[in-house]
């Protein structure tokens, strides 16, 4: 059986400063992957990369089965690939509503309507016709989420969702998830909270200094995902 | 009563340096292209239906209906053949190339066209005026470029509001880097909004046409009055275009009536003023994209 999305020998530069360094990973159908590292070892450009944001020098990317290494963004989105980016980046002078549908605007399927993702979020469906600069962060995350659902994506990629959100905030945002994952949706998250990660993931790989440091199921245990994360000299970091 | 006709006067001026100013205000706010042709554009579209209203013999009014769809595709060419590569070498070289563009039409038109002045004539409704009191006689040229300003505006405003080709618009004006990594395709987009900023500067220069006199060399003139319109109003905002285009217009016309030779350094005046008051302009639009590139 093909493998959803399965990456191989990955380099990818920014101009001298190589980031990432012959990556490989797969994530199965229906599985969720966390990736986890330190700052700076390669996590964001890695999504970016398989978002079609980034190209990269050397490797391929295959979605389900299908070689995508040189398809633009809006491809990916409309093959089944979405990306929740670092730090929301949301329209600010849009809508909470218009930043949805801009979300829709490449959609694989007609699988997310309005109607669907506001029962997922009910606490934006009530501050649809909001600016997304005037909602809290808790708010703007959500709607980030939402606006990578309404592409339909068959993968879901988010980065770094809780960041600056508090801990109450957060486990919201993961019951949600949790929520997508028994409809069948499969997961990439980059998490800096490694606990959260284990426990929503099925597969961990860490990333260290733009290099695979360990590919596990996360029943591996914690000491050893933070004795990669650290790259074998740290035992225990707190 | 000279003073009411002057700031009426200058009220309508002003909606004319509005339509030619509405295009730069677009392509500045969705592309980040300060198009220096602009102005060329606007009077390649008024020797345009120069040549088909002498061609064919029929009034000028006739020719908006080839003219238009003309500069819209003219636009779109532009954008495809010539921006989409000068974008890649940033800020700057959009500059360069729409200046060498300014200045290649100017002289294509001078070869083509001689540099003598020309004039579209509009037969009757050309010198036509409404009287609205003894001393306030409003010439309907005028009052059809002021109502075809508005209009133009409105359906701007409406399709940027309202439609799914504008919301795509105010997104990649909010954050062209995640506006891609979300769906849109930016390429469609840009080339339908250079088409419409041509389109609409070709309408205004059948207006400017229509009123005064042109030649080859108009486009500069008009381009640092479309500039100044937008700079005023507030960049990207189409309503504040407006209200700088009559702020000018004004100007213009009541120094005017003290003395002619002030007019339009009173314009600059004003211009300057503003950028040292309120560099923003009038009605600053709302929050400039966030957003440094992520590496991480």
């Amino acid at each position: 059986m093909t493998a959803l999305l399965e990456i191989r020998d990955l380099d990818v530069r920014y101009g001298d400063f190589q980031a990432l360094f012959g990556v490989g990973l797969r994530v199965e159908r229906g599985q969720a992957l966390a990736l986890v590292g330190a700052n700076g070892a390669g996590k964001t450009t890695l999504l970016r990369t398989i978002a079609g944001a980034i190209a990269p020098v050397r490797g391929t990317v295959r979605y389900d089965g299908e070689d995508i290494t040189g398809a633009p963004p809006h491809r990916r989105i409309q093959r089944g690939i979405a990306l929740v980016p670092e730090g929301r980046r949301l329209f600010p002078s849009l809508t909470v509503e218009e930043n949805i549908l801009v979300g829709a605007a490449a959609a694989a399927s007609a699988a997310w309507p309005l109607e669907r993702i506001y029962e997922v979020f009910p606490l934006i469906a009530g501050r649809r016709r909001h600016r997304a600069a005037q909602l809290s962060g808790g708010e703007q995350q959500a709607v980030a989420i939402a606006r990578a659902l309404a592409a339909a994506p068959s993968l879901l990629l988010l980065d770094e969702i809780s960041l600056g959100l508090a801990p109450k905030v957060v486990s919201q945002l993961y019951g949600t998830l949790t929520a997508l994952r028994e409809s069948g949706a499969t997961l990439v998250l980059v998490e800096q909270d490694l606990g959260r990660a284990l426990n929503a993931c099925d597969d961990v790989v860490c990333l260290l200094e733009g290099r695979v440091a360990l590919t596990a199921a996360t029943s591996v245990g914690r000491a050893e995902v933070v004795a990669a994360y650290f790259g074998n000299r740290a035992e225990g970091p707190r | 009563m000279t003073w009411v006709n002057a700031v009426i006067q200058g009220m309508l001026q002003g909606g004319i340096y509005a339509l030619i100013a509405c295009g730069l205000s677009l392509a500045f706010g969705v592309m980040r292209v300060v198009n220096l042709a602009h102005g060329d554009l606007a009077v390649c579209g008024a020797y345009l239906a120069l040549v088909i209203s002498s061609g064919l013999g029929v009034p000028v009014w006739y020719t908006l209906p080839l003219v238009l769809p003309a500069a819209f595709a003219a636009g779109v060419l532009l954008q495809v053949l010539l921006l989409r590569r000068a974008l890649r070498g940033g800020d700057f070289a959009t500059v360069l190339v729409t200046f060498g563009l300014s200045v290649m039409i100017e002289n294509l038109l001078q070869v083509g066209a001689t540099a003598n002045d020309r004039v579209l004539s509009t037969g009757a409704i050309g010198v036509a005026s409404l009287r609205i009191a003894s001393s306030v006689t409003l010439p309907w040229l005028f009052v059809a470029a002021f109502l075809t300003a508005c209009a133009v505006l409105s359906g701007l405003q409406l399709l940027l509001s309202g439609t799914s080709w504008g919301r795509k618009v105010r997104a990649i004006a909010d954050d062209i880097d995640t506006a891609r990594l979300v769906g849109v395709r930016v390429g469609p987009v840009f080339a339908t909004v250079a088409g419409i900023a041509v389109a609409t500067a070709a309408l205004a220069g059948v207006f400017v046409g229509a009123i005064g006199n042109f030649n080859p060399l108009t486009g500069t003139s008009s381009l640092i009055f479309a500039f100044e319109a937008v700079v005023i109003g507030g960049i990207g905002s189409l309503w504040g275009t407006l209200a700088g285009g009559i702020a000018l217009g004004v100007t213009q016309v009541v120094v005017g009536e003290i003395n002619q030779a002030y007019a339009v350094l009173a314009v600059h005046l004003l211009f300057l003023l503003v950028l040292a008051v309120r560099p923003g302009g009038l009605f600053p639009s709302g929050a400039p994209a966030a957003a440094a590139q992520v590496i991480g």
